[in-house]
């Protein structure tokens, strides 16, 4: 299997993208609960998050968070519960001839074994409204030009992801939703994966990429969604959430101007504080816990509270979706070993579009 | 858009090798059995089964012959149309496919619409088999083919509808049962014991004999006009456009119930 051109996806035959739509995924209180009775399968629960064009996002979360299951509702494909999830503000079954708007590859690559690559792709071809031509163009786009006549039943696993993203691919759409595209790929596949879908993004498409693990997209995408359980536990551009993951101290003192004082005169950057009459407490950031107890030591600051914590965008991510969803506010400590709180700024914000840095 | 749909479900059936296997072995199937019915008659005794007081005209007789693909080979479109949905959901294909038309009622259609062409292509090459091995036979052993005669050509189109209705009513089967394994045991269960057995057990009583011509393998005989059963006298059946509003009502029947629950669930 050879590696495709350079990125080009604009057919010659389909017009810009963005025509149909202006691109935002919107998912508005979207709760999904499978089965009834004590059985109940509560998959997503009241989830609100915005996907903008122009930019990769990530749908980040841990096996059975619910990923599937949300992009499934946005694409007509699960009844939700209650919410919405719409696509350039239509419903997906309004949208007229959506395949032309919105290209989905779900996670269970879903082909028939005995059908050739091209006659896969040849089936959806007059539904999404493109010539046949347009199969072998999409073929030599994800690189299965030379094995466009094979039967699908023999691909392996890869092969199977780069015809998903062909079909996606076929009618040209301004929005691609797709669900863990980058399994099965080899390092090389990973890294043309980035390219094409930074390049689409470059071209004002919006682009939504599951994952259950940070680090796979971290080099492709520009905002984050991440969802634990069913619900959203943050929503940022990628710069934002890599801010909670530089190293932080809490630190509480009984005396507030002391603090304050001390705080001040070292420059150190503060990534939250509060007050609670007399008590101050602050978040530090890119200070280490002994910088601030030596400091606060040589100022004669009293401290009840010292806490530092040196999380990497993996550990973050694992804190993020490990701790039970809650409002959890930076002074209440997590009890034993476990993870530490979520700091308050970035407390689930259930109604935060991603991509607030633009 | 529907258009796109019929011809999405078209090439969906024919990019796949089931649909012309099942095809050559329902004319190769049809061939042997209309040139083993058609030697059997020149021997004479056709009245298998229930007796000398039978009485046949030899025009009957050669229809049935012409016809017998609609008593025997009705399994084939019936399996190709009940395999649609299935494999749909076998292969999870049916996600790209709700994704291309959203709309579940058109997809239900659109299959119908390429199922039953797809069964008038069935119905045309089993019936022509049965003709041209049927007719042969009778040719070669001497006696009338009635090949020329309007009734004969007649029976032999309303074959083929019926034949192609089969692939109707196996597609909204299989609207309704989408496991694979579950739809051809059924399909193969149906055709070759229960509706057998049950036509045979009906036909014993007066009122049963009549509730039996509303099987949909005896509407199906009907439609064609002459059948092996019937020219065996064991049932009656309804008039041609009795058995084809019956078939019918079995289609859409099938299909609302099919809309109503497998095409209703959540496809995950
Ligand atoms: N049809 C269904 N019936 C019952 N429960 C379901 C169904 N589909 C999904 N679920 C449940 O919903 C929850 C969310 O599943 P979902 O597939 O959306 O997770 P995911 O984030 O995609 O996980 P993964 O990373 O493993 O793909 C899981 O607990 C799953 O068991
Ligand atoms: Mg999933």
């Amino acid at each position: 299997m050879s590696q495709a051109p350079p990125p080009t996806p604009g057919p010659s035959t389909a017009g810009p993208p963005a025509q149909h739509t202006d691109g935002v995924v919107r998912v508005e209180h979207l709760t999904k609960t499978f089965g009834s009775g004590p059985g109940a399968v509560h998959a997503v629960h009241d989830l609100s998050f915005e996907v903008r064009p122009g930019r990769v996002t990530g749908f980040l979360g841990p096996n059975g968070a619910g990923k599937t299951t949300t992009l499934r509702m946005l694409l007509g494909l699960v009844a939700p519960t209650s919410g919405t999830a719409t696509i350039g503000g239509r419903r997906y079954d309004q949208i007229e001839r959506p395949a032309h708007v919105v290209g989905a590859a779900l996670e269970a690559a879903s082909f028939h074994p005995g059908r050739t690559a091209r006659d896969h792709l040849r089936v959806y071809a007059p539904q999404v409204g493109v010539p046949d031509s347009r199969a072998d163009e999409v073929l030599a786009l994800v690189g299965l030009a030379e094995v466009a006549k094979r039967r699908v039943g023999g691909f392996s696993l890869g092969m199977r992801q780069r015809l998903a993203l062909a079909t996606t691919l076929l009618g040209d759409p301004p929005v691609l939703l797709l669900d863990e595209p980058a399994n099965g790929l080899d390092p090389e596949g990973i890294a043309w994966l980035r390219g094409l879908l930074r390049a689409l993004a470059r071209e004002g498409r919006t682009v939504l990429v599951s994952s259950h693990v940070l680090s796979e997209v971290e080099q492709t995408v520009d905002d984050v969604v991440i969802i634990a359980r069913g619900q959203l536990v943050h929503a940022s551009s990628l710069p934002d959430l890599a801010r909670l993951a530089r190293p932080r101290v809490s630190v509480v003192s009984p005396d507030a101007a002391a603090l304050d004082a001390l705080v001040a005169a070292h420059g150190w950057t503060v990534g939250a504080s509060g007050r609670d009459g007399d008590a101050a407490s602050y978040e530090l950031l890119d200070v280490s816990a002994a910088q601030v107890g030596a400091a606060a030591f040589g100022g004669r600051v009293e401290l009840h509270r010292l806490a530092g914590q040196d999380v990497g965008l993996e550990d973050l991510f694992l804190q993020l979706t490990a701790a039970p969803a809650q409002q959890t506010s930076a002074e209440a400590p997590a009890p034993g070993p476990g993870p530490a709180p979520v700091p308050s700024s970035t407390a689930p914000q259930t109604d935060a579009p991603a991509g607030g840095e633009r | 858009m529907t258009r796109a749909a019929l011809v999405a479900e078209y090439r969906k059936l024919v990019t796949t090798r089931l649909w012309w296997i099942l095809l050559a072995v329902m004319a190769a199937y049809m061939a042997l059995m209309a040139a083993g019915l058609g030697w059997s008659l020149s021997q004479g005794d056709v009245s298998t089964g229930t007796g000398d007081e039978l009485v046949l005209t030899p025009d009957d007789v050669v229809r049935s012959v012409y016809t017998v693909a609609v008593s025997l080979g009705y399994v084939f479109p019936l399996l190709v149309g009940a395999l649609a949905f299935s494999a749909e959901f076998r292969h999870k294909t049916i996600t790209p496919t709700l994704l291309a038309e959203p709309s579940r009622t058109r997809v239900l259609l659109a299959k119908l619409g390429a199922n039953g062409a797809v069964g008038l292509l069935f119905g045309a090459v089993g019936t022509l088999a049965a003709v041209v091995a049927g007719g042969g036979v009778l040719a070669a052993i001497g006696e009338e083919t009635f090949l020329g005669s309007a009734a004969t050509w007649r029976s032999i189109g309303l074959s083929v509808l019926a034949l192609a209705l089969w692939a109707l009513l196996g597609t909204a089967l299989g609207s309704v049962m989408t496991n694979q394994v579950a739809v051809i045991v059924v399909v193969l269960a149906f055709t070759q014991f229960v509706e057998p057995i049950a036509r045979v057990v009906l036909s014993m009583t007066s009122w049963g004999s009549r509730v039996a011509a509303f099987l949909p393998g005896a509407a199906g005989e009907a439609v064609s006009g002459g059948s092996l059963y019937s020219a065996t006298g064991m049932t009656s059946l309804l008039s041609w456009w009795q058995g084809l509003l019956v078939l019918l009502v079995y289609v859409v029947v099938l299909s609302a119930i099919g809309r109503v629950t497998t095409l209703r669930r959540d496809i995950t």
